[in-house]
């Protein structure tokens, strides 16, 4: 029973990763790859991670790709944007990448079928993702979080330059 | 036996969440019209509820157009998104001490992931109406949603480190000597900020802003899609009221002498009220006001309860 949910969630992942890439209206990508996110969330449900589906689902369908449908609607390419695509996505340019994927696939399938390597099945509470990130990791925590301090100060120097001008221009 | 129960339970919250909807589409305008010394609807049958019940009709018998403009896939499903995502959201309340859908042990953290999802509704109606107005509906929506949820998150850590558990179960049964709004009153404060602008009601509801952007995000919606938005609202407001009464206020812990479902309820309709008592009373803030009420007042309360309470919690462990 379980196998059938992993292997339908898997499906699910697959089909709609295949559509993002190939659509060419953005926002209808967008949207197949929010359904390959929850796709993976219960994936990670399934073989007993439920915090890091929850993470996934938070984080990646709750946040980044509404900054991702956020972007697409301010440029709102329209009909423009899919012929557009239209050009980009030819034939020739899908050689290339098919070539190798097909690599990692066939790469994949003798795994599975030799059995000797599987993934070691066990859950993970969310204490066992805290106790990780900060005992062996916290050099790796600490590191992420000043580059994420890093970016929010330039950022905020970049927009105040931005405002300060445009301020000067309201008040001639 | 167990089996038929939760059916029961899952079918219940069904029909009980959408009629309590319905309803307070209605209760809503009496409320307001009283709060604001106004008669109200109060003609067609008995307290004008006769008014609500045609208003559904017209709903439901209207043409269902979709403008031949817009990204007509999109524009059909967008609605749906709202209505899941909040029916899921009841999932894992709990109405007693063995009366719940689902006791996950994640199910504060599905609960905001649930309400992240509602925002797509919002994002893709907005989007796939190719209308500037529902354009720009949908993009305040966008940013107002993803600031609010990161304070909405922050303030339920203090509980989380209380009650030692994301399970809304463990939750509820840890207030059994004291609620939550009392040692996490900030924690509460902030949540009720963050749950407004989640189910973007006055006075944050600047996505619909009606008198500068005709509808919001549904200025192209009519019919019963439209429908599909608004009773999606009002179920928001109720999940969130629900989700304040069982973190905050004890869930359905209350006097013995009335089944524990009663006090889950009577508290959720304490706050559903609370909602339409501030879209009575308060005026609407400018957007750039509600971006920088988030960030520069919000964030910082919830960090330095949040630093505050894992202080305390250290010094009562040692």
């Amino acid at each position: 029973m379980e196998i059938a949910l992993f292997y339908i969630a898997a499906t699910i992942a697959l089909v709609s990763t295949f559509l993002v890439l190939t659509n060419f209206n953005a926002a209808h990508g967008l949207i197949y790859l929010i359904i390959s996110l929850l796709a993976s969330a219960v994936i990670f449900y399934v073989v007993g991670a439920p915090f890091a589906a929850a993470l996934e689902i938070l984080v990646y369908a709750g946040a980044i790709m509404v900054l991702f449908v956020f972007v697409v609607m301010m440029l709102n390419m329209g009909q423009q944007g899919i012929d557009q695509e239209h050009e980009w996505l030819n034939l020739r340019m899908w050689i290339v990448p098919s070539i190798l994927s097909l690599i990692l696939l066939a790469e994949i399938i003798y795994v599975l079928a030799a059995g000797s390597v599987l993934l070691p099945g066990h859950g993970v509470e969310p204490k066992a993702v805290g106790m990780s990130l900060f005992g062996p990791y916290v050099l790796a925590v600490e590191i992420a979080s000043m580059l994420l301090l890093a970016g929010l100060v330039g950022a905020y120097q970049l927009g105040r330059r931005y405002l300060e001008e445009n301020r000067e221009e309201d008040n001639q | 036996m167990e089996d038929l129960l939760i059916y029961v339970v899952i079918f219940g919250t069904l029909i009980g969440a959408m009629t309590y909807a319905a309803i307070l589409v209605w209760f809503e305008r009496r409320m307001l019209a009283w709060w604001q010394d106004r008669l109200g609807p109060n003609r067609v049958g008995p307290f004008g509820i006769g008014l609500a019940l045609a208003d559904i009709l017209k709903l439901l018998a209207k043409e269902d157009w979709v403008p031949p403009f817009a990204d007509k896939k999109v524009f059909v499903i967008a609605p749906c998104f709202v209505m899941i995502a909040m029916l899921m959201g009841f999932a894992v309340v709990p109405y007693g001490p063995e009366t719940y859908i689902a006791d996950l042990n994640i199910g504060l953290l599905f609960f905001m992931g649930m309400t992240s999802l509602a925002v797509y509704a919002v994002l893709l109606g907005g989007l796939s109406s190719n209308n500037k107005f529902s354009l720009i509906g949908g993009l305040r929506s966008a940013a107002q949603m993803v600031s609010y949820e990161v304070f909405m998150g922050l303030s339920l850590m203090g509980v989380v480190m209380l009650s030692g558990s994301f399970s809304l179960v463990d939750i509820v049964e840890s207030q059994q000597d004291g609620w939550f709004v009392i040692s996490q009153f900030f924690g509460f404060v902030v949540f009720v900020v963050a749950g407004i602008a989640e189910s973007h009601r006055l006075p944050f509801d600047l996505p619909e802003a009606e008198q500068e952007l005709v509808g919001g995000f549904h200025t192209e919606y009519s019919g019963m899609k439209f429908g599909i938005f608004m009773v999606g609202e009002y179920l928001g407001v109720i999940l969130i009221s629900a989700m304040i009464a069982t973190i905050f206020f004890g869930g359905w812990i209350g006097p013995g002498f009335l089944p524990p479902i009663f006090w889950l309820a009577a508290k959720t309709f304490c706050f559903v009220m609370f909602f339409i008592l501030l879209r009575a009373a308060m005026p609407r803030p400018r957007y750039d006001q509600l971006m920088s009420l988030g960030w520069k007042v919000m964030l910082p309360i919830t960090l330095v309860n949040l630093v505050v309470t894992g202080g305390v919690v250290l010094w009562m462990n040692t």
